[in-house]
């Protein structure tokens, strides 16, 4: 592996502890991340049967009407989901950063919104609420004699994305927004701008990188996404024709793995492509002592139009939930705005046949998360505290799961260990603790994020009083470095926790009986009939609270900790 | 500098007076400027000196406009601009961050108000090479901010500003984000360019070094009221109050009171000794005997000098003097004795006494 490259000899002052950390990790690492990713990507440029290495599939891939247009359609969905997310999110930033607004607290709390609920838990009701023959259009068709095409194709796609990680872009661009020193818009009024000549050249200008990372974002997470528009039966997409490929056609057939790399080439090229347009464009210049931008209140008539504003993108973005709740209470709800009667029956149901899916996302969830933060603190100890060589390369192994996305590492496993078998036969592929480790490489990134920053406010001389009062290093990491992290570890692990805990692009690769699968999983295979919808919405709704329960629970943790950290000081 | 402002190549009209009447101001309930009245003289280089939260920087912000005051007013070259939006004043500020805009270029930062008057290309060109020149920079029009040091940063920011050829200049402690070496060129230079351009200028700084070697005249602040105004001289040398005194340069401050009545009046430092006050000398209720360290000699007392007796309680050499501090009574007093090679130096513990010229002390209340 490329850490253990040789360096020029240089004196050694890393302990026996560290090397065998790094080895461990950086073995795991190339095992359950490198490797897979490696094979995806040298099986697309082998020659089936010879395996001589060759440019043919990407040929025959282009050469394909179909998979052209995939590709062509996937490109779409992503831009466009990026430009109505944008028309959101911009409002909403503005009004938030700029102006003296209650409602700014709401708006916040929105950011959470792709946190507890994967998009295509709530596609399903969308198409009820939004589809042909949904509320909102027989309504309008009753009304003004029109139906609007929002769920129709590609449209229900960027419909349902842009709904969802609108937030992304929202709170990166809140941010850029809210580090804009004053001074930088005073500066501009005392040499005679004002109003929108000032936004434009000014504030616009100077939080563009916070909206790129967030646009950026966006745009991969809809290029990766599978299981929305799998469950929209929109399949003239890339990553759902990976996922179809490899399922129907099988594990040899090539055009899965070209796809997988196309998939790699565009999140890479996303990522570069922001970090190239932020190079050198710190604009965080908030002054200490300064403040945000100026916060102007709103007039009477403004005050009216921003609350419309906001309540009707409110009523949006809570949609899905509204209709996943009616459907998840619903008898029938066919041709008929609301449904016509509610039960309890679904979530019977689902406590009496489906707990095994609660019980396994509990499960899989937390020793995902478990993991992360285990890896991500060490990796993060190793980079911040220690010299020991190899130590960079950890860190950017593990971030590059950045760019594989979810059904690529599926497809990676399935190939890399499904000739590995077990003593009594089964691949070791279809075992339940690949899905684990499927998420826990994924989540990592974010994970070993959380895990640096709260690295980084443990003071070093802390360290090093502890260190010169007779502490070694392992006991001052326990007793001084692990007590003042447990904040930042936790936060680290409940995001690995709740995004672990409703993916669903790689466990539906790798899950191969109901017995192992988790709740994605079983919300997936419910919707895709009819009469599974009801059931598929109450294991939906049963999802959200779980993963909004724990996400609650943990801030309050946290914030408590904190207060208790801070008050002993 | 003999050099007429048209060499500049920007071309400022005559020099603005500014005038500020009965200015009080408030944040909430909190009084943060209080009766403020104040004549700056066109072309003048005027200061406004004091301690941190003491009102100067508000007071530059009321007179840019980010900030509004209830009462009074402020007129500039004979308008009043209390209310105007600060896009419409003219009045052209530096900020104590420069807050340079980091998506522009150097040029593109020092255009930019040239731009928002819609003056003809060739007009915002010409005045853009003006100013650079001005402030020495040209060669770096095309960098961005941060490829710039602190310095070359605050010369873009003054470039910018005075490119828009303002009615006045502002400047809002502008050499705090400099190193020690480079505030005292930078300061130079602005007092230079402000002779050149011969515009009125205030200057924010709670550096009394500062305002005393680039700046005709400085009012002192505290607690939101105008202390004192005067030339740097007129304030180091009559102080019209403890704070001046204090904060302006090191004052020995005795504690004591009055006795006897018309020429015969005593002031009694309790367990030092009396000083006879001059007569004409007002003192007022309350007030404190004020002298400088170096008005006062030690070990030696002249014959018209009175002597206050104490013991040494620490000695620092400073290098062209040497600082004493001698316990007189239950005060601490400084005295400087100017220091030449081979003097002998007195040793901490001694008794000694302090001689003190009575014309050269000063009698002020808070």
């Amino acid at each position: 592996m490329a850490f253990v490259t040789s360096f020029p000899p240089r004196r050694v002052t890393a302990k026996p502890g560290q090397i065998a950390a790094v080895a461990l990790i950086g073995l795991f690492l190339a095992i359950f991340l490198i490797i897979p990713a490696g094979t995806v990507i040298y099986t697309a440029f082998t020659e089936k049967g010879t395996g001589a290495l060759t440019f043919v599939n990407f040929l025959d891939f282009f050469a394909t009407d179909l998979f052209r247009r995939s590709f062509f359609n996937s490109v779409y969905v992503a831009g466009m989901s990026v430009v109505w997310a944008t028309l959101i999110a911009l409002p909403l930033a503005v009004l938030t950063t700029r102006f003296d607004f209650r409602g700014s607290m709401v708006i916040q709390t929105l950011g959470f919104v792709p946190l507890i609920m994967p998009p295509f838990v709530g596609a399903v009701a969308m198409q009820l609420l939004f589809g042909r023959n949904g509320t909102v259009n027989l309504l309008l068709n009753d009304w003004f004699g029109v139906r609007i095409p929002f769920m129709e194709g590609l449209n229900g796609v960027i419909f349902v994305q842009s709904l969802h990680y609108f937030p992304f872009i929202l709170i990166n661009l809140s941010t850029s927004l809210r580090n804009i020193d004053r001074s930088m818009e005073e500066a501009a009024q005392n040499l005679g701008s004002s109003g929108f000549r000032l936004f434009r050249r000014i504030v616009f200008p100077l939080s563009m990188p916070g909206y790129l990372a967030g646009a950026s974002l966006v745009f991969v997470k809809v290029f990766d996404d599978l299981a929305t528009p799998l469950l929209l039966n929109v399949k003239d997409m890339l990553a759902p024709q990976a996922y179809l490929r490899v399922t129907s056609v099988g594990l040899t057939d090539p055009m899965g793995y070209v796809i997988s790399v196309i998939l790699i080439i565009v999140s890479i090229f996303a990522m570069w492509l922001s970090a190239v347009a932020m190079r050198g464009k710190d604009y965080s210049t908030v002054q200490r002592g300064g403040g945000g931008l100026m916060r102007r209140s709103l007039s009477r008539g403004e005050s009216i139009v921003a609350y419309g504003v906001v309540g009707f993108i409110l009523l949006l973005v809570l949609s899905p939930h509204i209709g996943l709740l009616l459907l998840s209470f619903a008898t029938v709800w066919s041709y008929s705005p609301l449904p016509d009667d509610f039960t309890m029956v679904h979530y019977a149901r689902v406590f009496d046949e489906s707990s095994v899916y609660i019980k396994n996302t509990l499960i899989y969830a937390s020793l995902a998360g478990l993991i992360d933060v285990v890896i991500g603190g060490a990796i993060a100890y190793l980079v911040l505290r220690t010299k020991v060589v190899g130590r960079r390369w950890l860190d950017w192994a593990a971030t590059s799961a950045l760019a594989i996305p979810g059904v690529v590492l599926g497809i990676g496993y399935l190939r890399t260990f499904y000739g590995v078998t077990l003593p009594d036969g089964t691949p070791l592929a279809t075992l339940w603790v690949m899905v684990v480790l499927a998420l826990a490489i994924r989540r990592l990134p974010y994970a070993l994020r959380a895990c640096y920053a709260a690295l980084q406010q443990v003071s070093e001389s802390l360290e090093e009083a502890a260190e010169n009062l007779g502490a070694t290093k392992q006991r001052t990491i326990r007793r001084i470095v692990l007590p003042l992290m447990t904040g930042g570890l936790l936060a680290g692990f409940v995001t690995s926790f709740s995004t672990a805990a409703v993916e669903l692009s790689a466990t539906l690769m790798l899950i191969q009986s109901n017995s192992d699968a988790p709740i994605a999983y079983g919300i997936y295979v419910f919707m895709q009939s009819p009469a599974g919808r009801g059931p598929g919405a109450a294991l939906g709704v049963i999802a959200v609270i779980m993963v909004a329960l724990c996400t609650l629970l943990s801030h309050y943790v946290i914030e408590r900790r904190q207060k208790a950290i801070g008050s002993a000081k | 500098m003999n050099m007429n402002a048209s060499t500049t190549g920007l071309a400022p009209s005559p020099a603005k007076a500014i005038s500020i009447r009965d200015v009080n101001l408030f944040y909430g309930d909190l009084q943060v400027l209080k009766d403020i009245n104040l004549e700056i003289q066109p072309g003048e280089f005027f200061a406004f000196l004091g301690p941190s939260g003491c009102g100067k920087t508000t007071l530059l912000r009321l007179i840019a406009g980010f900030n509004t005051a209830r009462q009074g007013s402020v007129v500039v070259g004979g308008v009043d601009v209390l209310d105007m939006p600060p896009w419409k004043r003219d009045i052209g500020m530096v900020f104590q961050s420069y807050a340079l805009w980091p998506h522009m270029t150097v040029a593109r930062n020092v255009a930019f108000g040239l731009e928002e008057r819609r003056l003809p290309r060739a007009e915002v060109e010409r005045r853009v090479d003006a100013a650079l020149n001005l402030v020495g920079l040209k060669h770096l029009a095309g960098r961005r901010p941060a490829q710039l040091s602190g310095g070359q940063q605050q010369r873009v920011a003054l470039a910018r500003t005075i490119a828009i050829e303002p009615k006045v200049l502002l400047l809002d402690e502008p050499l705090s984000n400099l190193d020690a070496k480079m505030r005292v060129e930078v300061r130079r230079e602005l007092r230079e360019l402000q002779q050149r351009l011969q515009l009125t200028t205030i200057f924010v700084t709670h550096d009394q070094e500062e305002a005393n070697t680039v700046c005709d005249r400085i009012a002192v602040f505290n607690e939101g009221r105008i202390q004192q105004v005067g030339t740097p001289m007129g304030l180091y040398e009559k102080p019209a109050n403890l704070f001046v005194a204090n904060f302006l340069g090191t004052a020995n401050i005795l504690d004591g009171h009055v006795v006897g009545s018309g020429a015969d009046r005593l002031f009694e430092v309790p367990g030092a000794g009396s000083i006879p006050i001059p007569a004409g000398t007002t003192v007022p209720r309350g007030a404190k005997l004020v002298f400088r360290p170096q008005y006062a000699t030690i070990g030696t007392v002249a014959s018209d000098a009175v002597a206050l007796a104490g013991t040494i309680t620490h000695r620092e050499f400073l290098g062209a003097t040497v600082r004493y501090g001698v316990q007189v009574g239950t005060a601490s007093v400084l005295v400087d004795v100017p220091f030449h090679s081979g003097d002998a130096l007195l040793e901490t513990g001694a008794r000694t006494s302090v001689g003190l010229q009575p014309s050269s002390a000063q009698w002020l209340a808070e």
